[in-house]
C-alpha cells in the first residue's frame, strides 16, 4: 500500500478483496463483516478478552478486533468461511457437532479457528496444550468440557485419516 | 486520518519525524481497545508491525546482556534461549493475555502504553533495563526508572521509536508471578517479579499494579540483603518471611479502582513476593 490511501488490499481466505471509502482506523473484524460480507468472526468484548473474532493472520491465531485493518496488508488473512473446502464442514467442525460442543454457536467460529490453528502446527496436542490453545476463546454455555473433547476427537481422527 | 505501514525502521522514523504527532501502532492490542471503544480516534497513524528490524532479538558478544527488539511478540519469548537467559521475562510473557494476545503484544507496546499492569513492566524495573530510543536525529539510551514517568505516561520524545530493551543476563534465580480474575486471558490485579544476582549477591524486587507506575522495592532489597546471604540458596525463616511481605506491602501504593481494592491488592503482592522468595529458596 501507498501509505495514506484510503483504498487497501486484504488477501482474505487465499482471495483479494478491495476495500474504499471506510473510514481507515476500522478494525478488521469491522471491516470482515461490514465492508467484506464475512460475518463468520463474531464481535462481542471488542478488547481482545473472548476470542470470538479470532482469525488466522500469518499463521497465527489473532483477535481481528484488535487489528487495524489497514496495517494488515501483505499478511494472509482466514476467516471460519475459508476452512471449509467445497461447503463441506471440515473435521474440526463435525468433532464439534458429534461431541455436542455447540450450544447457542456464537463462541464457535472463533473456537473452531483457533482450533484449526492449533492442530496444524501441533498435531498430537497435549491436554495442556488444548487447554492453552483455546484459553483466549470465551464459552458461556458449555463449561469447556464438551469443547475439550471435540478437540481431542478431531486430533484423533485427523491422525487415523492421516495414518 | 492517515495510516503509514513502514517496512524499515529508517522509513518509520521518517514517518514519525514528519509528523511526530503520529499515533504509533504495534500490536494494537491497547490501541485498538481505545479505538472500538471511541475513547480514542486517532489522525496519523504510524502501524510498526512490517518493521522487522524491531522483532529481533540478540546477545552480547561477551554474554553479558541480551537486546530485545521492541516488536518481538511474547509468543517468542514464551520458551527458547529468552526463557533460558531471562526466565522472568518468559514467565511474564507466558501470563499475558492468551495465545491471540501473544501472538501480537510486545515489549515496545507495554513500554509505549506504560499502564502499571503491563506484565513485562515488572521484569524490566526488576533487572535495571535500558530502554533504546531512536528518531531520525538521533538515539538515546535511558534506564527504564527514568522511562517510566506515570500513569500511561513515559519519556519518549514525540519524534522518538522504542527500539529495544537491553536487560542483564544474570546468575540467580528469578521469577514472575501475578493475580486477577482467572488464570488465562486475565490484566493484574497485582504483580510482582523477584531477581536473585548470586554474583553481585543481590536482590530485586518489582511490583506491579499497585501504584502509578512499577515500583522497585528498594528498601526491602536493602534490608533482605542485611539479612541472607544471597550469594547461596538460604533457609528463610517464617518470621523473616513474615516481615519481607510486610515490608513488601509497605513499599506498594495500591488503589481501588474498577478491577480491585486497595487493600486486597497490598495483601496480594505481599503474598506473592513471599512465594517468590520462598521459591527462590528452594533448593
Amino acid at each position: 500500500m501507498t501509505p495514506n490511501t484510503e483504498v487497501y488490499q486484504l488477501n482474505v481466505n487465499g482471495k483479494k478483496c478491495e476495500v474504499r471509502d471506510a473510514w481507515i482506523g476500522e478494525s478488521l473484524l469491522y471491516v470482515l463483516r461490514e465492508r467484506l460480507g464475512l460475518p463468520g468472526a463474531k464481535g462481542a468484548c471488542e478488547q481482545g478478552e473472548c476470542g470470538s473474532c479470532t482469525v488466522i493472520m500469518d499463521d497465527q491465531a489473532v483477535c481481528s478486533c484488535l487489528v487495524m485493518a489497514a496495517t494488515a496488508i501483505d499478511t494472509e488473512i482466514s476467516t471460519v468461511e475459508g476452512l471449509s473446502v467445497d461447503g463441506k464442514l471440515t473435521d474440526v467442525q463435525d468433532a464439534f457437532v458429534n461431541e455436542g460442543a455447540v450450544q447457542c454457536g456464537f463462541c464457535t467460529p472463533g473456537l473452531v479457528v483457533a482450533v484449526h490453528n492449533l492442530l496444524d502446527t501441533s498435531p498430537t496436542p497435549t491436554d495442556i496444550e488444548i487447554k492453552e490453545a483455546i484459553s483466549g476463546n470465551i464459552c458461556r454455555c458449555t463449561g469447556y468440557g464438551r469443547i475439550f473433547e471435540a478437540v481431542r476427537s478431531a486430533a484423533a481422527t485427523r491422525q487415523e485419516t492421516n495414518k | 486520518m492517515t495510516v503509514a505501514v513502514p517496512t524499515s525502521l529508517s522509513d518509520a522514523l521518517a514517518a514519525i519525524a514528519q509528523n511526530p504527532a503520529a499515533q504509533i501502532i504495534q500490536g494494537g492490542t491497547d490501541l485498538m481497545v481505545e479505538i472500538n471503544f471511541n475513547r480514542r480516534k486517532p489522525t496519523d497513524v504510524i502501524a510498526l508491525r512490517r518493521v522487522l528490524e524491531l522483532r529481533e532479538w540478540s546477545i552480547a558478544k561477551d554474554g553479558s546482556t541480551i537486546t530485545i527488539g521492541a516488536g518481538l511478540p511474547y509468543a517468542q519469548m514464551e520458551d527458547d534461549e529468552i526463557a533460558r537467559l531471562v526466565p522472568a521475562l518468559a514467565q511474564a510473557a507466558r501470563t499475558v493475555g492468551s495465545p491471540q494476545i501473544r501472538a501480537a503484544g510486545s515489549i515496545g507496546g507495554n513500554l509505549g502504553t506504560c499502564s502499571p499492569a503491563g506484565d513485562a513492566l515488572p521484569v524490566l524495573s526488576a533487572l535495571d533495563a535500558i530502554v533504546h530510543l531512536r528518531s531520525s536525529t538521533g538515539a538515546r539510551n535511558i534506564s527504564v526508572h527514568e522511562f517510566m514517568v506515570g500513569v500511561k505516561r513515559n519519556a519518549r520524545a514525540p519524534d522518538e521509536i522504542i527500539v529495544s530493551v537491553t536487560l542483564p543476563i544474570v546468575t540467580g534465580w528469578q521469577g514472575y508471578a501475578k493475580v486477577g480474575v482467572r488464570n488465562a486471558m486475565v490484566i493484574s490485579i497485582a504483580s510482582c517479579c523477584l531477581a536473585v544476582d548470586r554474583t553481585n549477591s543481590a536482590i530485586r524486587i518489582a511490583l506491579g499494579a499497585v501504584g502509578p507506575t512499577i515500583i522497585r522495592c528498594r528498601a526491602t532489597e536493602a534490608w533482605l540483603t542485611s539479612q541472607l546471604d544471597l550469594s547461596s540458596v538460604n533457609t528463610v525463616s517464617t518470621n523473616l518471611l513474615k516481615e519481607f511481605g510486610d515490608r513488601v506491602a509497605q513499599e506498594a501504593k495500591p488503589i481501588d479502582d474498577h478491577r480491585s481494592t486497595a487493600v486486597y491488592r497490598r495483601h496480594a503482592v505481599s503474598t506473592l513476593a513471599k512465594r517468590l522468595l520462598t521459591r527462590a529458596n528452594t533448593p
